[in-house]
């Protein structure tokens, strides 16, 4: 029996000529539950895939991502970012029980979304954004590294992290304002390359340019990401 | 070589903290060299959380055995893949290679205080026959279930129970399945057992590191516990869905030591436990009457007609709507059960039309308490529900109607408890149940002829004033 990965409630199969031909991804989320996964949808920022609304923006770009590119430390360090979904209760409920309590296997029901979106993301090499050792061993999983592996990516390490304090604790400026998160290794291989990296959640957008100038610094010719969420 | 001149000793404040609990090590704050110290002293035991054999995998902090709650990980920490349990997970994470701990060294000795229990309340004649026989039960540490009506005063009934335990120097977790319960029960017990260390424990309580000689605790947080209760007293015991009662028994059994006595208490007990008892393998007591000793109002059944095509058609079915106005006009507050959250929803705007003073209530509604509380105090006439008010609300003069009675979420159980909340007080005894419905169901008739036989048992006991 399948159980929904969110309310754990029986899912039934329905038959069809579908999935009797395709054997696609077995369902691992209700329709009830999915239904309370929003889609980033509309205009977007170009940039950082918010949803723009009209007033907080500037041309195609979002006002945050208008800040960033009008600094010469950061601007065109991150050429883009996908993010699949908006932030809200569900989803945030999802990531917390996922990230947090160490529920590995909500990373699945992701990956049908990931694999669309990845189709039309051009890139040589992909990495995932790292935990500090000591957060590692805490939850036993990276959580970007559980989204690659169950989308069955290829994935190299190229970043380390420096700083072990929780980012989430901290504001924004503070955020900016650090001297260096990531270190780069393996850093033959990226001479030239396009690198995607994978993250959870796009907040501020600070971790995802940290580790772009870092890979760029490095010798990487572009970066972009790929998130669940902004 | 070994030190014999030295006395292997153990730490007191890590006996208080683990003993007779199941522990993984994020809930431990002590360190790790101290409790390997302890291990090999053989004060402190472990055992992987998950426990794999032959491809099957059982997680022995809840006892979930679903294959298809379990999950694997390519874990950073054992350097596999490790299966951990889905199914308890938001309490930490049990896997392979996480380890539960126990205490295994000397036991903690409870000193009896001079008074033990304050309370001097008076017990009805049902409640005291009740009573003895939780006192022998607990004496005896034998099986006892309690099946008590709705409004008999069962938490009085289990004090004298609890204050022979204590004097004993027994542990005792009184478990429920609500959080609502534990908050309520708290400064109860407190009250009537002054001088004993009372916890109590539920989703988001504070971690009490005490190891407290009385605890009330939600029927989840028992799975922290292992062979630590002499008295286990399980409330509700048929509030669970029928899939989690094995996780239920599981939890029960492995938090009470071997020898201990285990105490049911239900207003409805499941056909599996009524099995039991009719078979004579469950010991059982009744108390058939209220406190108060006047009988449990009988639900009336009135037919009206096709109510789901009405309220599609948007309107209230006739009866229905005379009920509702009938009681409102005399001030009578009313609680109204329907099937389901989306029929709910469905008929509010209806109900509006009638009185706009109407609310709803439902699990997932952030207010619930708050409008509950409102009917109470008659700031609102009557609440629209579901069966999530079937248990524990209790106001002066409610009257209720089941919408839709015969429609399969209304049990035998459930509908036995929602008429259960009539009547409870002993200046307004009586009061009606209204089943509203279009054909009777089996469970109509069987909560009728519950209420009956109770009322009659009681009456053939003495228990009852009314005649």
């Amino acid at each position: 029996m399948n159980r929904c990965l969110v309310c754990n409630e029986a899912m039934k199969d329905v038959l069809t000529w579908r999935t009797l031909l395709k054997r696609a991804d077995a369902k691992v989320i209700c329709k009830s539950c999915e239904g309370g996964l929003e889609r980033i949808t509309g205009e977007r920022c170009s940039l950082c895939s918010r949803e723009l609304d009209g007033i907080h923006r500037s041309g195609d770009l979002c006002y945050d991502c208008s800040r960033w590119e009008s600094d010469n430390e950061w601007s065109g360090q991150l050429s883009r970012n996908i993010s699949l979904f908006h932030y809200n209760e569900q989803l945030k409920e999802i990531i917390a029980k996922f990230k947090y309590r160490g529920d590995y296997a909500l990373a699945s029901i992701f990956v049908p979304y990931l694999r669309e979106v990845l189709k039309d993301m051009e890139h040589d090499l992909i990495t995932c954004i790292p935990l500090s050792d000591e957060r590692l061993r805490e939850r036993g999983f990276n959580q970007a590294q559980a989204l690659a592996d169950l989308l069955g990516l290829c994935t190299v390490e190229l970043l380390n992290r420096i700083d072990t304090e929780k980012q989430s604790k901290k504001s924004r400026l503070e955020r900016i304002s650090l001297p260096q998160v990531f270190e780069v290794k393996n850093q033959d291989l990226l001479q030239g390359r396009s690198i995607l990296v994978i993250d959870d959640i796009y907040t501020t957008g600070t971790t995802l340019r940290q580790a772009a100038k870092a890979l760029k610094k490095a010798g990487a010719k572009a970066v972009s990401s790929i998130t669940l969420s902004r | 070589m070994k030190h014999s001149s030295i006395p292997e000793s153990f730490s007191p404040e890590l006996q208080n903290h683990l003993f007779g609990r199941h522990l993984l090590a994020s809930e431990i704050p002590f360190s790790e060299e101290m409790i390997v110290e302890h291990l090999k002293n053989g004060y402190v035991s472990q055992l992987s959380g998950v426990h794999a054999e032959s491809g099957k995998f059982t997680c022995l902090r809840c006892g979930n055995e679903d294959q298809s709650m379990f999950y694997a990980i390519p874990c950073k920490v054992c350097h596999r893949d490790c299966a951990y349990c889905r199914s308890c997970i938001m309490m930490g994470r049990v896997s392979e290679c996480a380890k539960l701990y126990q205490w295994t060294g000397p036991r903690l000795l409870y000193p009896v205080p001079d008074q033990v229990m304050s309370w001097d309340g008076k017990l009805s004649e049902g409640q005291l026959t009740a009573s003895h026989r939780v006192v022998d039960a607990v004496n005896e540490k034998g099986e006892l279930l309690v099946w008590a009506v709705c409004g008999a005063g069962k938490t009085e009934v289990l004090f004298p129970a609890i204050k022979t335990a204590l004097m004993a120097g027994n542990r005792i977790c009184l478990a429920t399945p609500r959080t609502d319960v534990v908050l309520e029960l708290f400064p109860r017990l407190k009250k009537a057992f002054p001088k004993i260390d009372v916890a109590a424990l539920y989703g988001g309580s504070s971690d009490r590191h005490t190891p407290s000689q009385l605890i009330i605790s939600t029927t989840h947080q028992l799975i922290r516990f292992i062979e630590a209760f002499d008295v286990i007293i399980v409330d509700e015991v048929d509030a669970f869905p029928y899939s989690a009662d094995d996780s239920l028994h599981y939890a029960v059994n492995k938090s009470k030591k071997s020898a201990a006595a285990t105490i049911y208490l239900t207003a409805t007990p499941s056909k599996r436990m009524k099995r039991l008892y009719r078979s004579g393998k469950l010991k059982a007591v009744t108390i058939p009457a209220r406190y108060h000793r006047q009988p449990i109002p009988v639900p009336e059944m009135v037919w009206c007609g096709n109510w789901q095509k009405k309220f599609l058609e948007k309107k209230i079915p006739p009866a229905i709507g005379r009920w509702v106005s009938d009681r409102m006009s005399q001030n009578i507050p009313l609680l109204l059960f329907f099937p389901s959250i989306k029929m709910l929803e469905q008929v509010n705007p209806l109900f509006q039309l009638l009185s706009p003073k109407l609310k709803i209530v439902h699990s997932q509604h952030p207010e619930r308490k708050e409008r509950v509380m409102a009917l109470r105090n008659g700031e609102v006439p009557g609440l629209l529900t579901t069966t999530i008010l079937e248990r524990g609300v209790t106001i002066e003069r409610l009257e209720v109607a089941v919408i839709g009675s015969e429609h399969e979420v209304f049990s035998e159980s459930a509908l036995v408890q929602i008429a259960g909340r009539v009547g409870r007080s002993l200046a307004f005894p009586r009061g009606t149940i209204t089943f509203f419905h279009y054909g009777k169901s089996k469970a109509m008739i069987e909560a009728i002829q519950h209420i009956r036989m109770m009322n009659k048992t009681a009456r053939e006991r003495g228990l009852l004033d009314d005649e």
